[in-house]
């Protein structure tokens, strides 16, 4: 067995990404669908943290990881914030129930 | 197998088996349970990398910030009461082989690349040179990002507001 | 931590085993010590809070069990152990089990970083301060969890409550110790400590003053808020909430959330010590300032701050809702902002 290196990770980084993928694309309600999100954007930054490590001899990988989780958390409040307008709108979260344009 | 490969496969585990359990369970809650281990484990990963500052960060930004706001979010848009709160799902075959498509084509593209073997250095304290490069190098993207996450602020004020028109 | 580890193992008869494995076996011991420190902890803290209630109540408070009532407590923790524990048939069974757990890992997990003396913390590591902010905010998903998975509207709207305000009071604490942070230029808990060595005149809390006075008073008011006591106990508001988050839990897993209500106390009790009261250093220059002595300051600061907040407890009412929002949104984020502002500003000029 070959000893764990930048592979390693980046393999863990891509399994996570398509469990993420695969809770976008499946799930009926809104906020797990955001949860999927939350997954996929930790798989991309652990590759950058990776990265960071094996590849680089500066930081950046490391200032992107900063940059990415401050990111998410503001897209994750917003998102949020949409998702309990829709919620008090049409009394349910589930995506596929949301379709109408006229609010 | 050293100690660092040990550690590496039993996170690796914890991270993989709770992102399942947040994937396929049908009931919310254990969904935001599931990420709840994948974001310890991959703070994990983030140590086993010597990057200390962002472990950290994730704990304080997800495990206190974005997954109370997910749990928040789980419950002022339920019934407020009672145990069913489960979530269906839509097409779940074509995402299947989708996902798995995507997958295989990564980790071909991974296993096969024949990346650059550095060679590591000890993982040394980062934080103060983040503080740094915050300061010079990355002064720009800062200062947007500070802007931002003021307009998120905003934004999520007024639409939270129960009378947003 | 690393030291002494060394040194034993090069030193004694420790030295047959491998280093790895006298890790693995102080991490054990470390963390046995923990759970007890905490649970005795606990006990001295009830006894202690029920002898000062009545203290400022003008009555004697517990006296039956032993002298002067010191076992009361002791007698308190059999009756609830051997308590049936009911798990309400509505509830959630395994996250009714999980939750209590939940909340007391984040306590007993910041007690790694805690400097109690010089070179003896358990993990020297250069982010502590930050990583114990973190941790302990795991306890909030452990609150609502438990009020989630109790299945009883009181709890639910507890459990709520406490999120809501932790995580508000989370900030204005934050950037008190970024005060701190900031004047010592370190994340570590060793270096703040040493930063304050050399008798009382030293201690962070009288520098640039008035900023860092203000800062230890919105940090203290805010962790305060974080361990939900009162005048902050609104998740546990008996008139309006019954129990709050912990309604439906009863016996060993009641035990459990009182357990990490005082070991969260003590934790930050600890932290204000170490950030802005010198740490394990004594308050007279060279008097009593060697070695375990530092052990004996620093829990001497802490049972100050935990009598003081047992004294508000007994002395204040409670808060409305909306007032808790605007004491941390209003009054503590603009204050400790303006804070930051001023010690930068001044170690500028």
């Amino acid at each position: 067995m070959m000893p764990v290196g930048l592979t390693h990770f980046l393999v863990l980084g891509a399994i996570l990404f398509c469990l993420g993928l695969l809770a976008v694309i499946t799930k009926r309600n809104a906020v797990t669908v955001l949860m999927g999100v939350e997954l996929i954007i930790n798989a991309a930054n652990i590759n950058f943290i990776a990265f960071a490590r094996y590849l680089d001899k500066d930081l950046d990988g490391q200032m992107f990881g900063v940059f990415v989780i401050v990111i998410a958390a503001a897209s994750a409040a917003v998102a949020l914030a949409i998702v309990l307008n829709i919620y008090q709108r049409m009394r349910s979260v589930n995506l596929d129930e949301a379709d109408s344009l006229a609010g | 197998m050293t100690s660092f490969d040990v550690m590496f496969y039993v996170i690796g585990a914890l991270t993989l088996l709770s992102a399942v359990i947040m994937v396929f369970s049908k009931n919310i809650i254990l969904n935001a349970i599931g990420l709840l281990f994948t974001f310890f484990g991959v703070a994990g990963i983030y140590v086993m990398l010597g990057a200390d500052f962002i472990a950290a960060t994730q704990l304080l930004i997800y495990v206190g910030g974005i997954l109370v706001l997910l749990l928040f979010g789980v419950m002022l848009s339920q019934r407020i009461t009672g145990l069913e709160m489960r979530t269906g799902t839509l097409q779940v075959v074509p995402a299947a082989i989708v996902c798995v498509g995507i997958a295989a084509i990564l980790l071909r593209i991974i296993l096969t690349t024949p990346w650059p073997q550095a060679k590591v250095a000890a993982p040394a304290p980062t934080t103060s040179k983040i503080g740094e490069l915050f300061m010079t190098t990355y002064l720009i993207p800062f200062e947007i990002v500070s802007v931002l996450l003021l307009a998120a602020l905003v934004g999520a004020a007024f639409l939270g507001r129960r009378d947003a028109r | 931590m690393r030291e002494l580890i060394d040194t034993l193992h090069a030193q004694t008869f420790l030295g047959a085993l491998s280093p790895t494995l006298l890790t693995l076996i102080f991490m054990v011991l470390g963390g046995l010590v923990i759970a007890l420190v905490l649970a005795l902890n606990a006990l001295v803290a009830v006894y202690a809070e029920r002898k000062v209630s009545a203290w400022m109540q003008d009555r004697v408070g517990p006296m039956e069990v032993g002298p002067r009532g010191v076992l009361q407590t002791l007698a308190d923790t059999v009756k609830l152990l051997i308590k049936e524990d009911i798990i309400p048939a509505a509830a959630n069974q395994r996250l009714h089990w999980f939750a209590p757990f939940l909340v007391f890992i984040a306590p007993c997990a910041a007690f790694a970083a805690l400097p109690y003396a010089r070179n003896f913390v358990f993990a020297n590591f250069n982010i502590g301060v930050f990583y114990v902010v973190s941790i302990t905010s795991l306890s909030v998903i452990g609150i609502m969890l438990a009020g989630w998975a109790s299945n009883n509207k009181w709890a639910l709207l507890g459990g709520m409550r406490a999120a809501a305000q932790i995580v508000s009071y989370e900030i204005p604490a934050g950037l008190a110790i970024l005060v701190v942070v900031m004047q010592v230029g370190s994340l570590n808990f060793t270096d703040i400590c040493v930063a304050q060595e050399g008798g009382i005149h030293r201690w962070l809390i009288w520098r640039y003053f008035p900023f860092n006075f203000i800062a230890f008073g919105i940090f203290y008011i805010a962790t305060l808020a974080e361990c939900n006591r009162t005048p902050f106990d609104l998740p546990e508001a008996e008139s309006e909430l019954v129990g709050g988050f912990h309604t439906e839990y009863s016996g060993f897993k009641w035990a459990i959330f009182m357990l990490s209500e005082y070991a969260e106390m003590l934790v930050v009790a600890l932290v204000g010590a170490s950030l802005f009261l010198g740490g394990w250093s004594s308050p007279i220059p060279g008097f009593l300032n060697t070695g375990a002595w530092g052990v004996f300051w620093l829990v001497l600061k802490g049972v100050f701050l935990i009598f003081t907040h047992m004294w508000l407890r007994w002395t204040l009412p409670r808060f409305r809702v909306d007032q808790l929002m605007h004491l941390s949104w209003k009054v503590l984020t603009p204050f400790s902002f303006a804070c930051l502002l001023g010690v930068g500003v001044w170690i500028l000029i």
